[in-house]
C-alpha cells in the first residue's frame, strides 16, 4: 500500500507519528488540551484541538502561515485576552489546572508560563532592570543582594552573563540582535517559569545568533516545558523532540520529530515539509 | 504528487533518475552481450563488454556529485531525501553489476574453448532469469511500483536454485575429467557473478520499497542458495 | 518558467543616453527646480511676514523699556514728612510728598517758586505718582528723614512723549500738550543732564494706572502666573489620567467613541464660548469673585483639557505595543505594565502637548474678556481670589488707549508676552530631548 499517499483524513482527527510517540512515553504530560477552538469575532480560528505536550523537551509548532499555531501558542498564556475579539473555548490544563478558571488569577499564569517573542523587545531600561523587573513585581527577592543573585542566574542560563557582565546598567536596546533575544530570555527564566513560549524567536537573528539561541535551548529543555513555533523546518528538527503540523486552524499530525521528518503519514505533512504546497 | 514550488528542485531529481534510467539501460546491455560473448565464445563481443564498462563508473561518479550536491543544497526531508540516498544506493549497486558483467566477458576471453551443452543451457537459462530481473527492477523504479519490486525481491531464489545446479554440475565435470579444471573454474566464477548480479536487483529492489514506504520489506528473502554448504565428495583414490 | 530571452515583444525603455531619455531627464529636473522653488517661496512668503511682525513690534515697543526720569536733590525735609514728630506708618502715608518732590524741581530747572503760572507749569512736569515712588523710599528706610539724596524721579508723560520725539514741537503752543516755558525747561534740564531715558524697571514692578508712566505689568503677570499654575496643577493630571484610561482601559465599545468625537470636538470650539461657561457655572452658579485669576485659570483649564488628553494619546498610542506585551509576557497586571513601562516612554510626548496647551492658554483673551478680567487693577494680587487681570487683556486694555505712552507700552508688553511664549517654547524642546528614550 503506498503509504506516501495516505487517505486524506477527516478535519478533526489527528494523526499520531508512530501510533504511540516515544517522547510522550518518556515524559509526563505537561500540558493537555482537550477541543481547545478559538474564535475572532465570526471567524473560527482553531478547530477543536487535543494535544499533549510534553515536560521537559521541546515541542514545535509547524505549519504555513496563518494556520493557527501562533494563536494556539498565546492561548497557553492567556494573551488572547487582550485582544477583545477573541473567545477561547475548551480546556486547556497545566499539571492538570485548567488555566481558564475564572479564579485563576491570570497575572500568575505569566509568571509561570513565559513568552519569548519574535522580534527582541527587551524594555527601554538597563540590562539589569530587564531582568529585574519581573521578579521585584513578584516578590520573589527579599533584598538587594537576593535580585542581583537571581538577575546573574537568568543571565548565566541564558547564556549571556559573561558578555554583559561589565555593563549591567547600560541600555538592553543597544545589544545586538542575537544578544537582546538572549536578554528576553534570561527575563522569561528570572520568574522561575515551568513553561517557556517562544513565536518564532530566531526569525529576526542571523545564523550564528540562531545556532547560539538553539543551543540555549538545548540547555534549557532538561529543566523547562519549551514550545516553540517556528516557519523553519531545520529548525524544528534539529531543536525539538515532539512536532505538531498546523493547517488551516486544524492539528493535522503530530509525533517524534524524527519519524515526522523522514516518515510523515499525512499527505499534508508531507507536501509542506517537503515544499510541495502548491 | 504535488511538484515542489521550487521547480528546480524538480528538475534536480528528475536529472537523478534519468542518470539511472541511462545507467540501468547500460547494465542491461552489458550484461546482456557479456552472457552472449560467454555462451557462443565470441572475443571480440567480449573485449567491446570490457571496454565499455567505464562508462557505466562515470556515470555513477556523476551521479554521486549531483545528490551530495542536492543535499547540501535543499535539505532535503522525508520523500525526497529518501529518493536521494536510494538514488546513491541503486547507482552503486547498477555499477557493481556493471562490474560483474565485465568479469563475466574476462572470463569468456579466459575459456578458450565452448561451452559443454547443459552448463551453458544452465548458465544461459539463469542469465535470463537475472536479465529480466534486472528490467523488472529497473522498470518498478520508473514506475515507482512497490509491488513488482516485492515480486522481484521473491523471485531471485529461483536463480539460486539454478545456481545450485550449475555448480553441482561443475563440481562432477572437474572430479571426472581434471583436464577441465581450468575452464570450469572460469565458468565457476561467470556463474557465481551472475548470481551475485541477481543479488544486486534484490538490493535495487529493497531500496525501492524503502523509497516507497519508508522501511525495509518485512522478514527475510527467501534464499536457496545451498552452495555454500555444499559437500565435495572428492571420488576415492 | 517563462523564457526571458526570447521576450522580443517587450518594449525596452533604451539606453539612457538617447535623445529620448535625455529630454525625460531634462524635464525631470526642470519640475524638481520648480517644486524647489515653489517651497522656498512659501518659507520666504512666511518669514517676510514674520519679520514685519517683528520689527514693528520691536520698532514699536522698544521705547517702552525706556522712561524718562529727573535726576533731583530731594531733600528729605522733617518738618514736611513729619511735623508733629509722628513717623509711624499712618503718619508718613499722610505726608506732602508732592511738595517735597516739587521743591526740589523748582530748585532743579530754576522755577520761580513765587510765580503761580510757574508753579503750575513746573507741577506738570512731574508724573503724578512720584508721591508713590518717595513715600515708599522712606517707608523702606526711615533714616532717609532729614537728609538730602539725589533721587530720580518719573517725569509727567507729556515729557517722556516729548523726549521719546512724540510731541511736534512745530504746532501753536494752544494746541501743545507742553508750553513753550515748559518746552524751555526741558530742553534746559536735558542739557544739563538732569533729564534723560533711563530703564523703565516700572513696567515690571508697576500695576495699572492711568498714567502711561506709572502704568506696568506687574499685576497681569502674577495673575497670568496664578491661571498657568492653576490649569497645570489642573489640566495636567486629569488630561493625562483621562487619556491613560481611554487608550489602555476603557473598552472599546460605541460609547467610547462617543467620547472620543466629544473630546476632538471640544478642541475645536471656540475660546469665547468657554468664557461663556465659566461666567454661567463659576460666577454666576457657584459664585466665584468675579475678576479672580482662580476664575481665569478654571477656564483655561477646560480650554485646555482637550489639548492635553489628546496630545497625550497620541503620545500612549506611539509606544509600540511589543513594549506592552513584552511586559505583560513577564506576568505584569495591566496596570503595572502602564504606569512601569508604557507611561515613561510617552512621557516626552505627553510633555510636549502639556507646555503646547499651557502656552496656547497663556496667550488666550476671549474667555478672560468675557469673565471679567479686564478689571483696572492696581494692586498686586496676594492669592489666586483676588482681582487680576492677565497679559494679553492687558494688552488688550492699553491698547484701547491713544497716548503715546500707552501705545508703547501696548507693542512692549505684547514683547514681553512673546518672550515668555518663546522660553515656553524652548522649554518644551529642552524637555522632550532630555527625555527621549530610545526603544
Amino acid at each position: 500500500m503506498d503509504a506516501a499517499v495516505a487517505e486524506k483524513p477527516t478535519r478533526f482527527e489527528t494523526v499520531m507519528t508512530p501510533a504511540e510517540p516515544v517522547i510522550m512515553k518518556e515524559r509526563k504530560p505537561k500540558i493537555v488540551t482537550e477541543g481547545v477552538t478559538v474564535h475572532y469575532g465570526d471567524k473560527q480560528a482553531i478547530y477543536p484541538l487535543d494535544i499533549e505536550i510534553p515536560d521537559r523537551a521541546v515541542s514545535a509548532f509547524i505549519g504555513p502561515s496563518g494556520c493557527g499555531k501562533s494563536t494556539f501558542l498565546r492561548c497557553i498564556n492567556r494573551m488572547n485576552d487582550t485582544i477583545p475579539t477573541a473567545r477561547v473555548g475548551g480546556r486547556i490544563t497545566i499539571d492538570g489546572e485548567d488555566i481558564y478558571d475564572p479564579a485563576l488569577d491570570v497575572v500568575q499564569l505569566r509568571a509561570r508560563v513565559g513568552m519569548v517573542f519574535q522580534k527582541p523587545n527587551p524594555f527601554p531600561k538597563s540590562i539589569f532592570d530587564n531582568i529585574a523587573y519581573g521578579p521585584r513585581i513578584h516578590g520573589l527577592a527579599r533584598n538587594k543582594t537576593d535580585l542581583e543573585e537571581i538577575v546573574e542566574n537568568s543571565l548565566k542560563r541564558a547564556g549571556l552573563f559573561e558578555e554583559v557582565k561589565d555593563r549591567l546598567q547600560s541600555p538592553g536596546t543597544g545589544l545586538s540582535g542575537g544578544q537582546q533575544q538572549r536578554l528576553c530570555i534570561a527575563r522569561a527564566i528570572a520568574v522561575n517559569p515551568d513553561v517557556i513560549l517562544m513565536d518564532e524567536p530566531c526569525s529576526a537573528l542571523d545564523p550564528i545568533a540562531t545556532a547560539r539561541i538553539e543551543e540555549l535551548i538545548d540547555e534549557l529543555r532538561e529543566n523547562y516545558c519549551i514550545i516553540i513555533v517556528t516557519h523553519s523546518m531545520q529548525q524544528a528538527a534539529r531543536v525539538s523532540q515532539l512536532t505538531a503540523f498546523f493547517h488551516l486552524g486544524t492539528l493535522v499530525e503530530v509525533g517524534d520529530t524524527e519519524a515526522i521528518f523522514t516518515n510523515p503519514q499525512e499527505r499534508r505533512t508531507q507536501d509542506y515539509i517537503m515544499g510541495r504546497f502548491g | 504528487m504535488n511538484t515542489h514550488i521550487v521547480s528546480a528542485f524538480d528538475e534536480e531529481l528528475a536529472e537523478l533518475r534519468k542518470l539511472i534510467a541511462q545507467m540501468g539501460g547500460l547494465a542491461e546491455d552489458q550484461f546482456g552481450k557479456s552472457i552472449d560473448a560467454l555462451s557462443s565464445s565470441d572475443r571480440e563481443l567480449a573485449e567491446k563488454v570490457i571496454a565499455s564498462d567505464e562508462k557505466i563508473d562515470r556515470l555513477e561518479k556523476e551521479l554521486e556529485e549531483r545528490a551530495i550536491k542536492l543535499i547540501a543544497k535543499r535539505q532535503p526531508m522525508a520523500a525526497d531525501l529518501r529518493a536521494i540516498i536510494v538514488a546513491i544506493r541503486i547507482s552503486s549497486d547498477l555499477e557493481r553489476i556493471g562490474d560483474l558483467a565485465k568479469n563475466i566477458a574476462k572470463r569468456t576471453l579466459a575459456v578458450d574453448e565452448p561451452l559443454p551443452r547443459s552448463v551453458n543451457a544452465g548458465m544461459k537459462r539463469m542469465a535470463e532469469l537475472a536479465l529480466e530481473q534486472l528490467t523488472d527492477v529497473l522498470d518498478a523504479y520508473a514506475r515507482l511500483d512497490v509491488g513488482k519490486a516485492q515480486d522481484v525481491w521473491v523471485k531471485d531464489s529461483r536463480i539460486d536454485a539454478l545456481y545450485n545446479s550449475v555448480f553441482r554440475e561443475l563440481l562432477t565435470y572437474m572430479m571426472e575429467d581434471a583436464r577441465t579444471i581450468g575452464m570450469c573454474t572460469h565458468l565457476l566464477f561467470g556463474a557465481k557473478n551472475i548470481e551475485r548480479i541477481g543479488d544486486h536487483t534484490t538490493n535495487i529492489a529493497e531500496n525501492i520499497h524503502y523509497l516507497i514506504t519508508g522501511g525495509a520489506p518485512k522478514g527475510e528473502r527467501p534464499k536457496e542458495d545451498a552452495t555454500s554448504i555444499t559437500p565435495v565428495q572428492l571420488p576415492a583414490k | 518558467m517563462a523564457d526571458v530571452t526570447a521576450d522580443t515583444s517587450r518594449t525596452r525603455t533604451g539606453s539612457w543616453n538617447s535623445d529620448q531619455a535625455r529630454a525625460r531627464t531634462r524635464k525631470r529636473y526642470a519640475a524638481e527646480r520648480r517644486f524647489r522653488m515653489y517651497g522656498i517661496g512659501a518659507l520666504c512668503f512666511a518669514l517676510a511676514f514674520l519679520l514685519i511682525l517683528f520689527t514693528t513690534i520691536i520698532g514699536t515697543g522698544w521705547t517702552a523699556f525706556l522712561q524718562s526720569k529727573f535726576l533731583l536733590n530731594v531733600t528729605f525735609a522733617e518738618d514736611v514728612i513729619a511735623p508733629d514728630g509722628k513717623r509711624d506708618e499712618q503718619a508718613l502715608r499722610l505726608a506732602n510728598w508732592d511738595k517735597i518732590a516739587r521743591t526740589a524741581l523748582y530748585q532743579a530747572i530754576g522755577a520761580d517758586e513765587a510765580n503761580r503760572k510757574q508753579r503750575k507749569d513746573a507741577n506738570e512736569l512731574l508724573s503724578r505718582g512720584i508721591d508713590v515712588q518717595l513715600r515708599d523710599m522712606v517707608l523702606a528706610d526711615p533714616g532717609l528723614i532729614g537728609q538730602t539724596r539725589p533721587v530720580w524721579l518719573l517725569a509727567h508723560g507729556n515729557v517722556d512723549a516729548l523726549l521719546k520725539g512724540a510731541i511736534d514741537r512745530d504746532i501753536p503752543e494752544a494746541r501743545r500738550q507742553l508750553n513753550d516755558q515748559q518746552l524751555a525747561w526741558v530742553d534746559a534740564a536735558v542739557e544739563k543732564g538732569i533729564l534723560s531715558k533711563k530703564f523703565n524697571s516700572g513696567l515690571f514692578t508697576f500695576g495699572a494706572s492711568s498714567q502711561p508712566e506709572t502704568a506696568g505689568l506687574l499685576v497681569a503677570i502674577v495673575g497670568s502666573f496664578f491661571m498657568m499654575l492653576t490649569v497645570a496643577l489642573l489640566a495636567v493630571p486629569i488630561g493625562v489620567a483621562a487619556a491613560i484610561y481611554l487608550e489602555e482601559f476603557a473598552p472599546k465599545n460605541r460609547w467610547t467613541d462617543l467620547i472620543e468625537v466629544n473630546i476632538n470636538n471640544l478642541a475645536a470650539v471656540p475660546s469665547i464660548v468657554f468664557g461663556l461657561l465659566g461666567l454661567a457655572v463659576f460666577i454666576n452658579f457657584m459664585g466665584l469673585p468675579r475678576s479672580a485669576s482662580l476664575v481665569g485659570g478654571l477656564v483655561l483649564t477646560l480650554m485646555t483639557l482637550p489639548t492635553v488628553i489628546i496630545a497625550s494619546r497620541a503620545a500612549l498610542t506611539a509606544v509600540p505595543p511589543s513594549i506592552r506585551e513584552g511586559a505583560l509576557g513577564v506576568g505584569a497586571s495591566k496596570m503595572q505594565a502602564v504606569f512601569h513601562h508604557v507611561l515613561p516612554l510617552a512621557l516626552p510626548g505627553i510633555m510636549t502637548g502639556t507646555i503646547i496647551g499651557l502656552v496656547q492658554a497663556l496667550g488666550e483673551t476671549a474667555p478672560l474678556l468675557m469673565i471679567g478680567l479686564v478689571a483696572f487693577v492696581v494692586d498686586v494680587p496676594s492669592t489666586p481670589l483676588e482681582p487680576a487681570t492677565a497679559l494679553p487683556v492687558q494688552i488688550y486694555m492699553w491698547a484701547s488707549s491713544a497716548e503715546r505712552g500707552f501705545v508703547e507700552r501696548t507693542a512692549g508688553a505684547t514683547i514681553v508676552l512673546l518672550g515668555f511664549l518663546f522660553i515656553m517654547n524652548a522649554l518644551a524642546v529642552f524637555l522632550r530631548r532630555r527625555f527621549e528614550r530610545r526603544w
